[in-house]
């Protein structure tokens, strides 16, 4: 801590300087606001710690050059906001279905389409995790100040080279434009992890064959013959366009490397959950009214408290099924229509209810608002 | 102790760069809890502009400013655009060459910041007179966190000039109060 600096940032600039903590030196991307801030400053900061900078024609172009850039064995990361991010989808599908690692900032605004440019949302929620075709995972993580944005920015980047996978950054204008204390910890003290290289002779080397569940990843110039294709492919690589069998094992695998892993992935700040009777599921910047909101009910003694998902895919399923033996009320506050509630609810497999506080965009939950909700479900038995 | 405090003016007057100065001087040099949200949307020059700085010993969840403690109105907008926010004993501060009060009432410290500030030839640094003023009428950053929150900010041929600027804002605050 003595040697920690303190910094005063937003959210942007702490995604940006997290980022080249936990060792990305490549960033491709296309304007939009409120993601531009992001690209700006890593357009100012990657030259000078020697990483490349690109503004690319667009979005697609943009995740298409993050894919290169991994297997060339660079740290990659771009940064959008929903229309953006709708744009890169395909090549979401690529990364995943490649097992590239990359990271993709997206901060939120409030949708669908090109909505309310300069105002928060969170309605991407099902996108990270939906968006592109076919059956794939990702991992999404979601800060709520941008000490969080500092933080989990590294966590980020770590767990898409320990998976293989494309990781989502699911921030929003909010988190992104405010200013807050950030403790900076000495380089030292930063964990950045390397993806798993292969050891054997490249004869015997196969880029998609996994050794506890992550096959090692051979990038451009160590000497190794790698085949990278979006076709469906065994584990040398290989496009087998026509095998149910292979077909059904490279998506067991690029799912499963995931599923079975969640409980690693798992970042949950609990917060009065001790004796809570009503939960409320929160996540990024309403998380911090949802505590200030718990704050209050507790001051009128109604037992209330906080789960604010730092993780949100894969979907703590299990931590919310063990947790409806207990606790019969969740409210779900987000910046949307409905979409962790739906989730919530899925997994609470009917034993508890869950009440959803939507807000539509360009607009965060007030504290106030969300402790009348806690108030009306209370009352409601 | 939590005071939320708003900046308002119009753009290009430096009113975001108030609320990141004040609550960088608190955060970096006065070591206390704030955090800083600029009013965001397509307007440029012109338009209302204001900042907003919530200053806590405490954690602070919340970001956004619900009521005000000090509001400092820079422009006949801001003023009577949020005037109605502002707690009962809150503390308005105005530039009084730029608003006319409609209602005198609860507490008020008046400034002529941007004429001050082209005194020293440089109407642009009426936002850092008035940083300086403010510094002095409320006390909820010091004057040293404020002056190096400045310095660190502005640009190094300019230091001299605001230094100056945050100085004569900081004495009429002095004066104001006795």
């Amino acid at each position: 801590m003595e040697r920690s600096e303190i910094k005063f940032w937003n959210g942007s600039i702490a995604v940006a300087e997290g980022a080249l903590a936990a060792g990305c030196r490549f960033f491709a991307g296309y304007p939009i606001t409120p993601a531009s801030d992001i690209a700006e400053y890593m357009a100012l900061r990657l030259p000078q710690e020697g990483g490349v900078f690109i503004q690319m024609e667009d979005e697609i172009a943009s995740i298409a050059a993050l894919i290169g850039a991994s297997w060339g064995g660079a740290k990659a990361m771009t940064s959008t906001s929903g229309p953006g991010f709708s744009l890169m989808q395909e090549n979401v599908g690529l990364a995943a279905i490649t097992e590239t690692p990359l990271v993709i900032a997206e901060v939120q605004r409030a949708g669908p389409s090109t909505g309310m440019p300069t105002l928060v949302g969170q309605g991407d929620v099902m996108q990270t995790r939906w968006g592109s075709h076919g059956d794939y995972e990702t991992i999404v993580i979601s800060p709520s100040s941008p000490q969080e944005s500092f933080d989990l920015i590294i966590r980020a980047f770590n767990l898409a080279e320990l998976y293989r996978v494309p990781v989502i950054f699911l921030t929003d204008e909010c988190v992104a434009h405010m200013y807050e204390r950030v403790v900076v910890p000495p380089k030292e003290e930063i964990e950045a992890v390397e993806r798993l290289k292969p050891n054997v002779p490249p004869e015997e080397y196969m880029p998609f064959k996994p050794i506890n569940d992550i096959a090692p990843m051979a990038t451009a110039g160590m000497g190794y013959k790698v085949h990278v294709t979006g076709l469906t492919h065994n584990e040398k690589g290989y496009p087998m366009t026509t095998s149910p069998e292979v077909q059904e094992w490279m998506v067991r695998h690029i799912c499963d490397k995931i599923r079975r892993n969640e409980y690693k992935m798992r970042d949950i700040e609990e917060y009065r959950m001790e004796d809570a009777e009503i939960a409320v599921v929160a996540f990024g910047i309403v998380g911090r009214s949802a505590k200030a909101a718990v704050k209050m009910a507790r001051r009128h003694r109604i037992k209330a408290g906080l789960i604010r998902l730092k993780t949100i895919w894969p979907f703590p399923e299990s931590y919310f099924e063990s947790l409806a033996d207990d606790i019969k009320k969740f409210i779900v506050a987000e910046i949307n229509y409905g979409q962790v509630k739906l989730e919530v609810e899925r997994s609470v497999h009917g034993k508890a209810s869950v009440e959803l506080l939507p807000k539509f965009g360009g607009a965060v939950h007030q504290p106030s608002e969300i402790y009348e909700k806690i108030k009306e479900v209370k009352n409601g038995n | 102790m939590k005071v939320e405090i708003r900046f308002a003016g119009y753009g290009g007057q430096g009113i975001i760069l108030m609320g990141n100065i004040a609550a960088k001087a608190a955060v970096l040099y006065d070591k206390k809890n704030a955090v800083y949200t600029p009013s965001y949307g397509p307007e440029a020059r012109g338009g209302a502009a204001s900042s907003n700085v919530i200053i806590a010993n405490e954690e602070i969840d919340y970001p956004y400013v619900t009521s005000i403690d000090i509001l400092v109105a820079m422009s006949q907008l801001g003023y009577e655009n949020n005037a109605p926010l502002l707690k009962e004993d809150g503390l308005l501060i105005i530039d009084s060459d730029l608003v006319r009060l409609k209602n005198g009432a609860g507490k008020i410290a008046k400034i002529q910041a941007t004429r001050l500030a082209e005194q020293l030839g440089k109407r642009i640094v009426a936002n850092i007179v008035m940083l300086g003023f403010f510094a002095a009428v409320t006390k909820v950053v010091s004057y040293e966190a404020m002056k190096k929150a400045v310095l660190e900010t502005v640009p190094a041929k300019y230091k001299e000039l605001n230094e100056k600027a945050l100085e004569i804002g900081y004495k009429e605050g002095e004066r104001w109060q006795e």
